[in-house]
Parts: structure tokens; sequence; C-alpha cells
């Protein structure tokens, strides 16, 4: 796998990227490539600098340091040419709710000088791909937060881009509307498309990406891919108890020698372990009760919780 | 889907895309902008025609009937509608140029961000600031001729060369505008500036630049309005064309230039909060 990589063509390289506002370093010397095809995310908290990273490569902010390089371009001296290979689907929805949900694809192609014919074809094709072909002549403020997601990522497709931005792609959808966004995503990976995204759930960039980067305060805390990141910094298993609010840091010390490592938080323990119900059948032993108990596969939330000592998710 | 396409098309490459944007990207903007008018086409077909028949009609029937009896010799020895009308069309002009110049910008940047679409596309917010102005100079070119045509049904144009007036209403309300949207594109919070504008700015200039009536019939304390409000230089061009007002050739050439360097200023200053809001 690492040395199918290697061959690949790299589509994106950072090197020590900075970007400051005032004396906070949003950005604080980033460094990563991704090859063509590759699922790429960042993962981290609010404020990580995951976005501004993301509007870094798309040129729409210029960096204070670091060098940059997309398909051979410098972003800040070819921020149109560098746009014109991408396929961006911003943070917050930025449809026109004045136009209908075909004309807004249409409007957008017309941005990248695309002509009226293809523009046709590639509209109907794209909403078919987002499901949406019912809703071409909807208004856009009639679509459900799904839809316009969909619609978004329909939009940021127009130009047929090799390479596809998504600032947290399925933030503030329901569990359901996530599924059917990841399910476009995945045949978008299946058809070559580079896709890098950031988010701050970690079951998004478990499903999705390839390989990620762990960001916390404009730093790369870790990388790797999801299962490496797994493996090195977690056991193969979680159990989570819970005491009750006012009885879990008083528990803590009791369960001394249990699992591989604890980490108190203040609404429950989790005992890093290899197995899961073993560990719960140890503390049952010591003759503690937990109100509640719960075996999980480790994830890269366990992940950032021992790289940063936070949550990622607040 | 059942249907047979004869050829899949496939998009050009981002180089032509790019090189396209670099050169068309103002007039991508100013189409998509004047898509977006056609969800108020309704509104504005009644309020351009509207407005000028209402105009026409209180001043033609109501206000001229008075004025026109007392033989005044303050408006060029005409019909006071004939004098009124074209500062009447410019205004119209002006005021819509400034509606135009203020809310849809704060919706661009803030409201419904409708301006962050394209600017992760080729485009440059200088575009965008760019695009803008001209979709908004479409719209007054419409609103001026359909203005000027109502005009011509009530005779109030007396020049063979009154047709001007459709230029002059739009370099006018763009003189008003330019500089509005420049100042609307570096407002962070929209805290009412815009209705103090309404009230403070456009509606004194519209009443103070010698649209009802010469400037110099105001107290000379106060002309001073008259002669820094784009509204009075368009008024005074307007009715040179519109009626053969005589005017002073030095004079005309300061209305002219007036107008004209406010509008370049406007763009120049648009288009420079544009790029400083956006690509921070």
């Amino acid at each position: 796998m690492a040395g199918v990589r290697a061959m690949r063509r790299r589509v994106i390289s950072a090197r020590d990227l900075v970007k400051t506002y005032g004396d906070f370093n949003a950005v604080d010397g980033i460094s990563f490539d991704v090859p063509a095809g590759e699922s790429f995310g960042l993962l981290g908290p609010n404020g990580a600098g995951k976005s501004t990273t993301m509007r870094m490569i798309g040129g729409v902010t210029q960096r204070t340091s670091g060098h940059l390089d997309i398909m051979g371009l410098d972003p800040e001296h070819q921020g149109p040419e560098v746009r014109a290979h991408l396929g961006v689907v911003p943070q917050q929805d930025n449809l026109d709710e004045e136009l209908r949900v075909r004309d807004n694809l249409i409007v957008y192609g017309r941005y990248f000088g695309l002509p009226r014919a293809y523009l046709e074809q590639r509209a109907d094709e794209l909403l078919e791909f987002a499901q949406l072909e019912d809703k071409a002549k909807a208004r856009v403020d009639s679509l459900s937060g799904g839809m316009k997601r969909r619609l978004t990522i329909a939009r940021s497709l127009i130009n047929e881009p090799k390479i596809l931005l998504l600032d947290e792609p399925t933030t503030g959808l329901d569990p359901q509307a996530r599924h059917v966004l990841w399910d476009r995503l995945f045949r978008l990976k299946e058809q070559g498309v580079t896709l890098v995204l950031t988010t701050h759930y970690m079951d998004e960039a478990e499903q999705l990406c390839d390989r990620l980067i762990v960001v916390d305060k404009g730093k790369i805390m870790a990388e790797g891919s999801p299962t490496a990141l797994i493996r090195e910094h977690s056991s193969r298993e979680v159990l989570e108890v819970r005491f009750g609010a006012d009885r879990n840091a008083a528990v803590v010390p009791r369960l001394d020698g249990v699992g591989e490592r604890l980490e108190a938080l203040p609404d429950r323990i989790l005992v890093y372990t290899d197995d899961g119900e073993g560990s719960l059948e140890q503390i049952r032993n010591r003759g503690l009760h937990p109100v509640t108990s719960l075996v999980r596969r480790a994830s890269l939330e366990d992940v950032f919780l021992r790289l940063t000592g936070r949550s990622l998710v607040d | 889907m059942t249907e047979v396409r004869s050829e899949r098309l496939h998009a050009h490459a981002p180089e032509v895309s790019a090189a396209r944007a670099r050169r068309w990207g103002s007039f991508y903007f100013m189409e998509h902008m004047l898509r977006g008018m056609r969800a108020y086409l309704v509104t504005i077909v009644v309020t351009s025609v509207g407005n000028p028949l209402l105009y026409l009609f209180s001043m033609g029937v109501g206000l001229a009937t008075i004025v026109d009896r007392s033989q005044s010799t303050h408006f060029e020895g005409i019909g006071y509608l004939a004098f009124a009308a074209p500062a009447l069309l410019v205004s119209s002009a002006v005021m819509t140029c400034a509606n135009e110049m203020m809310f849809p910008v704060m919706d661009g940047f803030k409201w419904r961000r409708v301006y962050y679409g394209p600017h992760v596309t080729p485009l440059v917010p200088g575009q965008l600031a760019l695009g803008h102005v001209m979709a908004v100079s479409v719209r007054l070119l419409v609103q001026c001729t359909v203005f000027f045509l109502i005009m011509l049904a009530f005779g109030a144009a007396l020049s063979p060369m009154a047709w001007l007036l459709v230029p002059v209403g739009v370099l006018a309300g763009m003189a008003f505008g330019t500089p509005l949207m420049a100042y609307a594109a570096s407002i962070q919070k929209e805290n009412f500036q815009f209705s103090m504008i309404q009230r403070f700015v456009i509606m004194p200039l519209f009443l103070f630049s010698g649209t009802f009536y010469p400037l110099e019939t105001m107290p000379a304390a106060m002309q001073w309005i008259g002669w820094i409000s784009p509204l009075w230089h368009g008024n005074q061009l307007g009715r040179l064309v519109s009626i053969g007002a005589s005017e002073p050739a030095w004079l005309v050439v300061v209305h002219i230039a007036y107008l004209a360097v406010l509008v370049v200023l406007g763009i120049v200053l648009a288009r420079r909060s544009y790029t400083k809001r956006m690509d921070a």
C-alpha cells in the first residue's frame, strides 16, 4: 500500500504552513503531502486550524509563511488556476436561494467558463448523483439540511475536479443523512477523486480517510491511517464505566491495575484494555458496581484524548 | 434513465477555466446576479413602470396645473412637468442604485453569503464587485428606458436629444451607488446604517438637489448640498438633454467629470474592500 502511494503523483504538498492573525497562530507549521486518489483527513476540534489550512489550499487565504504546491501551482500567485482544479464544499452552505436547484448548478458552472451544452448535461447527471432529480425545479429553501449539503457537493463537482476539498461535510446532519452523504463520497473516491476533508467526527474520519493528520492548536499531533493511529495510541478495546458524576473521581484509585491505562472524565471513566469484558469482571471482583458499563472498540476519539488530554467534541 | 445520450460531454481543462475566468469573470457574476433578479422580476417591473406613472401623473396633472398657472420664470419657460420629469428620472435611478448597493452587498457577505460561492471558483473578489456593478447597471438601463418611454407618452421630453436621459440616469445612479457599495462592503455589522443613509443622506439629497425647483432658488447657504450631490449634477445634465436647458459648457464638463470620477473612485474602493474582506 505504501509502495503504491509513493508511486502516485503528489497533488498537494504543504511545508511548514503558517497562518497568523495578529499574534495568534491559527496554523503553526503544518507539513503534509497528499498523493492523487487518496482520501486525506484533517481531524481536530473546533479552532484547531483545519479550516484555515483548507482555505490556504483553496487559495482564498494567503499563508503567512511556508510552501504550498497544488498540482504544481502556488495558490498565492496562481489562485484562479489552482481553484480551477478544485471542487470546494464549504463548511457553511452558500447556495443561492433565489435560484432553483438546477440553476444553482448551472450558474456555478459558468464561473469556470463552461459552455451551456455541457452544463445542461452535467447538471442532470449531478442531480442524479445527489439523488435530487425530482427537486430540479424546487426552491433551495424548501430543501432539507441533508439535501442542501448534497446539492453543495453536486455543485462542487460541476467542473469535474480531480481534487475535492470538504470542510466539515456532515456537521449538523442527522445520522441517516450523514450515511447517504458518506455513500456519495465513497463513490467519488472510487472514481479516483482525491478527497481532502476536515472533520471533528472520529467516525467520519474512520469511514472516509485512508490517512489523516490529527491537528490541535495549529500543529500536527499525529499522522497515519485510522487503524495505525488507533493501534499506536490506544488499546484494542475501551471499557467505559459510570459510577455517577460525584463518585467517578473517588473510584479511580480503586481501579488501579485494571487495564493498561485509565482516563477519568467528568462523566465517566475510560479503561484502556485489550479485553473489555475481562476488565469489567475485574472491577466487579473488587466489589465495585458501575451504574452503566460499555465495552467498545477503540476509536480516533481515544487517540485524540491520549494525544491532547482533551476530547474532540465539547 | 433509459434516455440514450448521443455523446457525453466533458469539462474543458482547468487551464481553460482559469483563462476564461480571468477574462470574463465579472460577466459571469453579472449573469448570476441578473438571474437572481428574475426572482424579483414582478417587483422590478411594477416599480419601474409604476414609479414614473405615479410621479409624472401627480406632477403633470396635479402640481404642474397650479405651478404653470403662476407663469413662473424659474422653470426655463416651459411647463413644470417637463422641468421636473428629467430630474425625477435621475432621482429614481439614484434611489434604485442606492438600494442595490446596500442590502444585496451585505447579503452577499453576511446574510446569505452568496459571494462565498463564487469565491472558491476561479473568480477573484474584485470581479464580484465589478460584476455586481454591471448587473445593477443593466437594471438601471432598463428602468431609465422605461421611465423615458413613459415621459415620451406624457409629452414631457422636449428635445430630440432627450433619449440621452437614459445614460445620464445610469451615470448619476452609479456615481452615488459605487461609493456606497465600497462603504457597504467595509462594514461588518448592519446596525441600521443603511436606513440612516436612506433617511439622512438620500432623502435630503432628493429634496435639496434641484429636483423640484432650481438650486438657485435655495438660500445660498444651502446650495453647497447641490454641488456635492451627484443627484444635482445628474439633474442638470438631465435637463440639458431633455429640455435643452441653458448651461455653460464648462459646467457641463464639471457635471460629467464629477459623476465619472465618483463612479471610478467608487469601483476602485469597492474592489479594494471586497478583496480585503474576502482574502483575509
